[in-house]
């Protein structure tokens, strides 16, 4: 029960945030937190650490991008298009990627990632170093119009909180245990008769589809997309916001990526502009240094119950 | 005029050194990379910001103290080495006990660190560093002109490689290593002083990452950005050749240099993305890479 009522508090102030802050700073909370909790999805409960999630976030902003510029699709069909493309891409880096493991399977998927990256750089219908900009947000069944920031906001909120209930369902399903159990010891896993291969392929694309999702509402919410939506840069902050809010614990990710955004904001006004990849090395080398368990993994291990 | 596929020759054969170039800086990066990988288990992100640097020293020692090429030859390898000897004694030290992917995260982090500081100091440009006047100019090999100072990158660049094979499969400190790679409970045992040893092996193997820095700085031009993308190109090419031995290190480092340098010619496009492409390939025939064993 009071499991729940934190929920029900946390959906609370999702729905009246915008009354206190400008919505276009919270959807960009929400769409990275989106990617943060893919990310974590993969790493926290399969033990794969990706080192390329910004080519699924980055294609699927492109592609949404294209989807309601160019071909003029309907906002949500771009949505899922894209999602769904992301995590077709998933099953293909999955599929070369799966076959190393450890330090191996990091150094894969950020080089089939750069692979990406140079493809986005170098094909037409990218822009290039200008990126696309323009994209019309559209509506949603025609009825409500996205052009609205707290309508988008609304539209923003839905999407991540279904989201999060379906990977927290994932989490404590037989598929989440499963999971669990091959990260924890893959060989008896193994022994036991499952499948190990094609459980992480599964998994890796249901993480490449959200982190594409997030990729895409971003664009929709931003009306741009530009080449450093699938930088490394990206792949690296989005394993540091897992990392800062607590690998492998639901709500880490999340926060993760709130202050990571919120901090990198408040430093886009100042003098430290330049110096932010600084910032974020340092904040790398003190989380793994000093701070492993993230700061919900602190807080989990304090109460002794999971978050 | 020769032509081969419709190249001309002088241009194709122009191209393959190039691609040998590279391929010899993909090499000895790789080396360092193997080297540092099979003592400490962990992959040194921060390889490419660390190449970046050596670079950088040559230039400023240029500026700043007019120090000519051939002593920042010598004396960026040892400064480079100091501070990564600083970075595994103060640093990674204390991950050994972790997952090995905190050391990647961790290097991570100081490349970021590193290139950040450069970037905010002295800016994107990329700035010329000039070549030694013992090696301007070009020698006439008959069917092309070869410069000789890409000439003296490769005869370099391989000779380095050879130097490290000696040391560590003919000498005594040698035989530590690879005994340490092995066992190092059982080193630590006989009374040899491993950490030590995994200290002076990341100091060696950054020290040969600042060394291609300097090599590469004539040629490749001196900017903060030239580490990151550097080093993505090189993990692939760690993925390719496996990691099992030197002799696959410099081979697959140079024959992927070529690679690219081919791809240029034949198809200019692609020659951004030719080596992960190679690495997919290879992953999906044979995973534990060209020269690699699988555990």
């Amino acid at each position: 029960m009071a499991k729940w009522l934190g929920y029900g508090v946390l959906i609370l102030l999702g729905v009246i945030a915008p009354f206190f802050v400008y919505e276009i700073f919270l959807i960009k909370l929400l769409s990275y937190g989106l990617f943060a909790v893919a990310f974590n999805m993969l790493l926290g409960y399969g033990g794969l650490m990706s080192f390329g999630h910004a080519a699924f976030f980055g294609t699927s902003a492109y592609l949404m991008a294209h989807m309601l510029k160019v071909w003029g699709l309907p906002s949500l069909l771009g949505l899922v298009l894209a999602a769904l493309a992301s995590g077709a891409l998933g099953a293909v880096f999955g599929a070369i990627a799966i076959r190393r493991q450890g330090i191996y399977f990091a150094m894969i998927t950020l080089a089939l990632a750069q692979m990406v990256f140079f493809v986005f750089l170098q094909a037409p219908f990218t822009g290039g170093e200008d990126g696309l900009h323009g994209v019309p947000r559209g509506t949603l069944f025609g009825l409500l119009d996205l052009s609205s920031n707290l309508t988008m906001y609304y539209f923003v909120l839905a999407v991540f909180l279904l989201v999060f209930f379906f990977v927290r369902r994932m989490v404590y399903s037989p598929f989440g245990h499963l999971m669990s159990a091959i990260r924890q010891n893959e060989a008896r896993a193994i022994s036991l008769g499952y499948d190990v291969h094609r459980y992480k392929l599964l998994l890796f694309m249901l993480s490449a589809t959200v982190a594409g999702l997030a990729g895409a509402l971003k664009t929709l919410a931003f009306q741009f997309v530009s080449l450093t939506d699938a930088h490394f840069h990206l792949s690296g902050e989005v394993v540091l916001m897992t990392l800062l809010g607590g690998v492998g614990t639901l709500f880490g990710p999340l926060f993760g990526a709130f202050m990571l955004v919120g901090l990198q904001n408040m430093l886009a006004e100042g003098a430290f502009r330049a110096l932010v990849p600084v910032v974020l090395g340092v904040l790398f080398v003190v989380c793994v240094l000093f701070f492993r368990r993230g700061i919900v993994g602190e807080l989990q291990h304090y109460l002794k119950r999971s978050l | 005029m020769v032509e081969l596929f419709g190249v001309p020759l002088p241009a194709l054969t122009a191209q393959i050194f190039i691609g040998l170039v590279n391929g010899a800086f993909y090499a000895v990066l790789s080396l360092g990379l193997a080297v540092i990988f099979g003592m400490l288990n962990v992959i040194n992100f921060s390889h490419g910001a660390l190449y970046m640097l050596g670079a950088f020293l040559a230039w400023l020692g240029m500026q700043v103290f007019g120090l000519n090429y051939w002593v920042a030859l010598v004396v960026v390898p040892l400064v480079v080495g100091c501070l990564g000897m600083l970075i595994e004694r103060f640093l990674l030290r204390r991950l050994y006990e972790v997952d090995h992917l905190y050391g990647l995260l961790l290097t991570f982090g100081l490349a970021l660190i590193i290139e950040g500081l450069f970037i905010y100091f002295y800016g994107t440009s990329s700035r010329t560093y000039p070549t030694p006047e013992l090696l301007r100019g070009a020698t006439n090999l008959g069917f092309m002109f070869l410069p000789n100072y890409r000439g003296w990158i490769v005869a370099v660049s391989l000779a380095t490689c050879l130097l490290v094979w000696l040391l560590i499969e003919k000498t005594k400190i040698g035989a530590y290593l690879r005994a340490g790679t092995e066992n190092p409970q059982l080193l630590g045992a006989f009374g040899i002083n491993v950490p030590l040893l995994i200290t002076l092996t990341f100091g060696g193997g950054v020290a040969l990452a600042g060394f291609v820095g300097v090599l590469a700085a004539p040629v490749a031009g001196v900017s903060p950005l030239m580490g990151a993308n550097t080093i993505i190109v090189v993990f692939a090419i760690v993925v390719i050749g496996g990691m099992g031995s030197i002799l696959g290190s410099v081979l697959t480092g140079l024959g992927m240099g070529v690679v690219e340098g081919l791809t240029r010619v034949f198809y200019p496009e692609a020659s951004s993305v030719v080596i992960f492409f190679t690495m997919a390939i290879v992953l999906l025939l044979r995973p534990a890479g060209l020269f690699g064993k699988t555990k």
